[in-house]
């Protein structure tokens, strides 16, 4: 029977189970993780199993490490991401949490472009630490995504987005991000994207502002290659803020949009 | 015709641009697709929308 340990190939004798394999591999393991759930009760082993062992505080070889960071992903989701070129335009608000998911589920190659550096009003809801301060955004961000999953390539551009550069920015992607802040350039960048990109799925955002209820923030598809996520009316503005918990929750929304695109349904 | 959805007649071939301003759209702030396909923005004034076109219109507010 043929299983993955810890991210390589196996093959072991019928009958045996999570528990004896352990006991025959790593005894000292103490997190038993299966199919991408982590478990404390003994199964028989199946074909085709991904089994992952871990020893809380050891730190394993570089290619264990990989598998055992993706260890709680459904089943291969992991081979599948890890194929795929995901752009990023804007990293504020939005923009530096959708990386960070990304690169957390292991999406091989973002391509991340702002032109900014990190100002003390972005640590309200931007994924940036007090020591990120005055770095450009996108330094401060790729420093990060490397802490976080260094198995990724991360491209970064410290430029700004335009209708003229936006398209040889993001070639290649299948999924391009709105993640800006201002309407006109929100509309003009989705305009180009999918002008430019016949092929490219584009993911935007608009309205994620103020405290109103977060179940008001829904993905819906919006043209035949955009997806639109927020509650469509809250804007920022004189008098209502934007802050960390709506913002992050678009961000939610745009992330799982592009992983549920990468991996071939379309529907928001 | 269809905008968003919904079923809209159109009396007589009209400008896109000049449509987006009767319907209370502020043009620099939308993003528009016609039967499918996206329109570009520079194509706005010399976009003609005729009543058996499916159009569909996202209007951005700020903040990300």
């Amino acid at each position: 029977m043929n299983i993955s340990l810890n991210g390589a190939p196996l093959t072991v004798p019928e009958g045996l189970t999570l528990f004896s394999l352990r006991e025959r591999c790593r005894p000292a393991a103490d997190v038993i993780i299966a199919g991408g759930f982590q478990t404390s009760a003994d199964r028989p082993l199946r074909e085709g199993d991904q089994v992952v062992f871990i020893r809380k505080g050891e730190m394993p070889s570089r290619q264990e490490l990989e598998s055992m960071m993706a260890a709680r992903h459904t089943p291969f989701v992991h081979e599948r991401v890890k194929k795929a070129r995901v752009g990023v335009a804007g990293l504020g608000g939005l923009g530096s949490h959708i990386a960070v998911m990304l690169a957390r589920t292991g999406v091989g190659h973002l391509i991340l472009a702002d032109f900014d550096v990190v100002e003390p009003s972005n640590l309200n809801r931007q994924h940036y630490f007090i020591s990120h301060l005055g770095m450009p955004k996108t330094d401060a961000l790729a420093s990060q995504l490397h802490e976080i999953n260094p198995f990724i390539e991360v491209e970064t551009h410290n430029v700004r987005v335009t209708v003229e550069n936006a398209a040889s920015l993001f070639a290649g992607c299948k999924v391009v991000c709105e993640a800006f802040d201002q309407p006109q350039s929100k509309a003009e960048l989705v305009s180009v994207l999918l002008q430019d990109l016949p092929g490219v799925q584009v993911v935007a955002a608009s309205g994620m502002a103020g405290y109103e209820s977060a179940n008001g923030i829904i993905t819906r598809r919006q043209f035949s290659r955009l997806y639109l996520c927020g509650d469509g009316a809250s804007e920022a503005k004189e008098g209502q803020g934007l802050m960390a918990p709506r913002v992050s929750v678009c961000a939610g929304h745009q992330a799982n949009m592009v992983l549920r695109l990468l991996l071939g349904l379309d529907e928001p | 015709m269809k905008i968003n959805g919904n079923a809209v007649t159109l009396s007589t071939p009209t400008p896109l641009l000049d449509f987006l301003r009767e319907r209370g759209y502020r043009p620099e702030l939308v993003a528009v697709e016609r039967n499918g396909q996206i329109v570009p923005k520079a194509q706005f004034a010399a976009t003609t929308l005729m009543d058996e076109d499916e159009v569909e219109i996202v209007s951005f507010v700020g903040g990300g």
